[in-house]
């Protein structure tokens, strides 16, 4: 997990507003919500950059925009120094080859009316040209021996496997093309707990052996801590947080990031009746109607006028690198 | 690790409030490799209604296209009529009577089967894959052509079925089979349209069409490969069902005089000659009556079964 | 061993005073591929005031075992062929409906994981809450509301008095979650069956709705069983632990006592799975395999396929629950060999 290598995707202002519309024959746009607001990050070769943020942060969108599957209102997203927000068609296709995702659900992100062995060996159909018609096979039982599965189950249907299995094909599918990012959104949380483990231990070993580098988005900090290098705090479309695993989760600066780090059940009832814990009120605001200034401000015990006038930047207010949005570091 | 062959789909979600479906909270997949369609052709031969309403079928089918297997008349001969034997009730030479001509109504009714299945089996699939392309595309692009394609549904719909088929069959003056046919697949497209198009926009936002994008693949692979496979048991099932109603419609139709004419010989034709003298003579309407309601009946009953054995809340 | 009562078991005296036990508890389905055990002879208790985490995974019998408590139970597929469940000594399992009736709500009531399907859409939160007063106590409309207002302001909806009027779906899920709260506890119940209440939730919200059972439960002096499979939420919460695997419980203990040392392989395999600080950067020691299959139960101890202490004697002989400690059990014929961690 080497952090240090050169940058291989970058991401800069992205921003998402998706329109709100009424009425059926006349549409006409009543608001927008703001799903990715300015969000700037870069990735490099063989690391690890987690992103966590409860629903509705946009951190799903923001998977969906580094796939390329979203178009952004504005904003760019560079893979190996190439844009390609405005890819289409065979440039899009060749991008393709380069970053692909795990999804969350294993139960519907198998088409049930394919083999595991068709399902695995898509990308090569679509990509015709990476490996020959008559290697497909051996290769598709090569990427289920890779992942943890029995190659000879190649024409099994995917209602055949558990729910851990299933997460192992979609890896499988995600390794094919061999891209050097992989976005993974929310991989293990539909997952048994027991199961949970393996899934996380197999995507550190794939990093390991093909020198991946994961964008990690996920709901629970314990897991997003184990794998990351670094970690992306996101709350109502932005960054509020942004530095290595250690500044963040050590020295957590943003107070929504101090918040969410307490609010995590820590699995050890000793001392659980004197530990301090933030307990935020109310729920996030709508990301149609975010409020002025900083974000956080309505749920947040340190904010003062200038929160509600004035937006904090993202910025590194450490020695480190380490970033943060607040006005009150 | 162990490879066990188990999926828990349910969870503990469906346990809550005691809704069980029959096919239980878990879902297993059997030993071997099996896919959908063959889970539920296991399904299928276990279920008793779904082995009589087949049985049935494939009487009728069997009717349809070698009827002299049945009778040893042929009804189209006029030289099998007798004037002096009509309205004769039931007997040994005439299982179901005589009609007003004096014809077998036995014969005739196994002759009539034909255009039953024909106009039955030929509407049902064009409608299905009129409204089931249509639907396809509808659903998969969205947009302009989908609002264009449902609000053109929408005037479909506002046409009562009966005055439409009389309005298209009067234009062609002669009823025939396939005139009928034309008329009843205009009016039925619509219906399968909208539930193709419905099928296609759940399947479209599963997560296994986005992983498909996601790899760079085209409109048409990820409409025929992964959504069309998805969206094709709802449309199968109206199928089934919809062919029972044509042949129901085109009995009717002929029944009303703008539907098949005579020297055709069909269900529809022979209640309508029947009806005057019902009450002297009931045997020649009611056999065809009850062989064109065992008809209709057993299609439906196929789609019904057909629908729970593909229906994945049930299983 | 496995016949003995619940409070032999569990180290207490025989005839104190149990708000609640299970007993030998089995529940099968009929399913198109044959008889799943989804409950294989549970038993557990639970004393008034405590709270009773019941742990485990999907496919293991936690949710099952609330549902026949609360008497959900109630379809043709499901069969319960054994087993007691007292409540004040009063099997309710012999009970007949409409006795069943008077108990669940007004003195066993139940929170679900999804509000949001729990709560009906046409109906205001008002109208639903009030319901549960018009319904057991017979009051007025008038009152009925009074007392809705009173309980969401218990439950720590902002301007209850407005809101009382808006429907589920203008709720945020923490907000929802805590309408069924108010819901359950309308009428005082002596027992709380909260089933993953806080898995839909996020963590911040999930604090606040743990947060606000811990309170309930200190103003009230309920019971609660918590089934949830987040080893973190039962740190936090729970008094007793309870931990089932393929249908049958593995280890019940106090909470302090296992997350020190785990007396089954299964607790010992989850709490070491958790990623902490001191194993970051490498494999996490997972449980190998994956869950049992419902229909093809492993023979002898079901877990056996997928653990690190097997010999010979678990693929064969079923575990009895090995009392270890005054209020402690373990369903593993070697926890001496897990309590003291001595595997290599």
């Amino acid at each position: 997990m080497a952090a240090t290598g050169e940058p291989i995707l970058e991401v800069g202002g992205l921003v998402k507003h998706f329109p709100m519309s009424q009425g059926v024959v006349f549409r006409r746009r009543i608001g927008e919500i703001r799903a990715v607001d300015g969000v700037s990050f870069t990735l490099r070769r063989g690391e690890t950059l987690g992103i966590v943020g409860e629903s509705g942060c946009g951190k799903s969108t923001l998977a969906r925009l580094l796939m390329a599957l979203e178009r952004p209102t504005s904003g760019s997203v560079r893979i190996n120094g190439r844009e390609i927000t405005r890819a289409r068609g065979a440039e899009l296709r060749q991008v393709r080859r380069n970053i692909q995702m795990v999804m969350q659900d294993p139960y519907t992100s198998l088409n049930p009316r394919m083999t595991v062995g068709d399902i695995v060996g898509e990308p090569y159909e679509i990509h015709r040209k990476v490996v020959p018609r008559r290697e497909r096979r051996r290769m598709v039982q090569e990427l289920l021996e890779v992942v943890g599965l029995n190659p000879d189950h190649v024409d099994r249907y995917p209602h055949q496997f558990s729910g851990g299995q299933r997460q192992r094909v979609g890896i499988a599918r995600g390794l094919a093309l061999k891209p050097e990012i992989i976005i993974c959104d929310e991989p293990v949380s539909a997952l048994d707990v027991s199961i949970q483990a393996q899934v996380v231990n197999l995507l550190e070993r794939l990093q390991d052996e093909f020198g991946l580098a994961y964008v990690f988005i996920a709901h629970d900090l314990s897991v997003v801590r184990h794998v990351s290098d670094r970690i992306g705090v996101m709350y109502l479309g932005k960054l509020v947080e942004l530095g290595t695993e250690d500044d963040v989760c050590e020295r957590p600066s943003h107070p929504y990031t101090q918040a969410l780090l307490s609010a995590v059940p820590v699995p050890d009832p000793r001392g659980r009746e004197t530990r301090g814990r933030i307990v935020l009120q109310g729920d996030p605001p709508s990301p149609a109607k975010p409020p002025s200034g900083c974000r956080f401000r309505t749920r947040c015990w340190k904010a003062r006028d200038v929160c509600a006038e004035q937006e904090p930047a993202l910025q590194a207010r450490f020695t480190t690198g380490h970033a943060v949005a607040c006005h009150f570091v | 690790m162990s490879e066990t062959t188990v999926e828990r789909q349910g969870r503990g979600k469906h346990a809550r409030r005691g809704r069980y479906s029959p096919g239980g909270p878990w879902r297993f997949g059997p030993p071997r490799a099996a896919s959908l369609w063959s889970d539920a052709w296991q399904d299928l031969r276990r279920r008793p209604m779904f082995v009589g309403a087949a049985f049935v079928i494939a009487v009728f089918l069997v009717m349809a296209a070698f009827p002299w297997l049945f009778t040893s008349i042929d009804p189209h001969d006029a030289a099998t009529c007798h004037l002096s034997e009509a309205r004769q009730g039931v007997s040994d030479l005439h299982w179901f009577g005589t009609d007003n001509l004096g014809c077998d109504v036995y014969a005739r009714s196994v002759y009539g089967a034909r255009n039953s299945v024909v106009i039955g089996a030929t509407t049902a699939a064009l409608t299905a894959l009129v409204g089931g392309l249509l639907g396809l595309f509808a659903g998969f692009a969205g947009g302009a052509l989908d609002a264009l394609l449902s609000r053109v549904t929408e005037i479909f719909f506002a046409i009562p079925s009966v005055l439409g088929a009389l309005l298209i069959l009067s234009v062609f003056r002669t009823g025939s089979v396939w005139t009928v046919v034309l008329a009843l697949a205009v009016l039925a497209w619509p219906m399968t349209f909208r539930i193709t198009r419905a099928a296609v926009i759940t399947v479209k936002g599963q997560e296994y069409v986005l992983a498909a994008r996601a790899l760079g693949a085209s409109s048409g692979r990820i409409m025929f490969r992964h959504i069309m496979p998805n969206a094709l048991a709802p449309v199968i099932v109206v199928a089934t069902i919809n062919l029972g109603t044509f042949v129901a419609a085109e009995a009717g139709l002929s029944f009303v005089g703008v539907g098949l004419q005579s020297p055709d010989i069909s269900w529809g034709l022979m209640i309508s000659d029947a009806r005057r003298r019902f009450l002297e003579a009931p045997e020649p309407l009611l056999f065809p009556a009850l062989l064109l309601s065992l008809t209709v009946l057993a299609f439906v009953m196929l789609g019904d079964a057909v629908r729970d054995a593909l229906d994945p809340k049930l299983r | 061993m496995w016949r003995s009562s619940t409070a032999e078991r569990d180290g207490r005296v025989p005839g104190g005073e149990a708000l609640l036990t299970v007993d030998g508890l089995r529940v099968e389905f009929a399913t198109r591929q044959g008889v799943v055990r989804a409950v294989n002879g549970v038993s557990y208790r639970i004393d008034p005031g405590e709270t009773l985490a019941v742990l485990g995974e999907s496919g293991s019998g936690k949710s099952v075992t609330a549902h026949a408590i609360m008497g959900l139970l109630d379809t043709p597929t499901v069969r319960v062929p054994a087993g007691e469940i007292r409540f004040h000594g009063t099997d309710l399992l012999g009970l007949r409906e409409d006795d069943r009736a008077r108990i669940r709500g007004r003195r066993i009531a139940m929170v679900f994981q999804d509000a949001l399907s729990a709560l009906n859409p046409v109906f205001t939160v008002g109208a639903q809450i009030g319901e549960m007063f018009r319904v057991h106590e017979g009051l007025s409309r008038r009152e009925a509301e009074r007392r809705a207002v009173e309980l969401m302001d218990r439950v720590r909806i902002p301007a209850a008095a407005q809101r009382m009027y808006d429907y589920p779906h203008q709720f945020s899920g923490g907000m929802r979650q805590r309408i069924m709260i108010a819901m359950a506890i309308a009428l005082g119940p002596e027992l709380l069956i909260a089933d993953e209440p806080t898995t839909a939730l996020d963590v911040t919200v999930q604090a606040q709705i743990m947060d606000l059972l811990a309170e309930l439960r200190r103003e009230s002096g309920m019971a609660m069983i918590l089934i949830t499979h987040d080893l973190g939420v039962v740190a936090d919460s729970a008094d007793r632990i309870v931990v089932m695997y393929g249908g049958r419980v593995v280890e019940s203990a106090p909470v302090h006592e296992v997350y020190q040392a785990p007396a089954h392989p299964y607790t010992r395999g989850l709490l070491e799975s958790i990623p902490r600080l001191a194993r970051k950067g490498r494999a996490l020691p997972a449980i190998e395999g994956t869950p049992p299959d419902p229909l093809a139960m492993p023979t002898g101890c079901s877990f056996h396929p997928r653990c690190s202490y097997r010999q010979d004697n678990c693929v064969t002989d079923a575990p009895p629950r090995y009392r270890i400690g005054p209020t402690r059990d373990s369903a593993c014929h070697y926890w001496r060999e897990v309590l003291d961690g001595s595997h290599g």
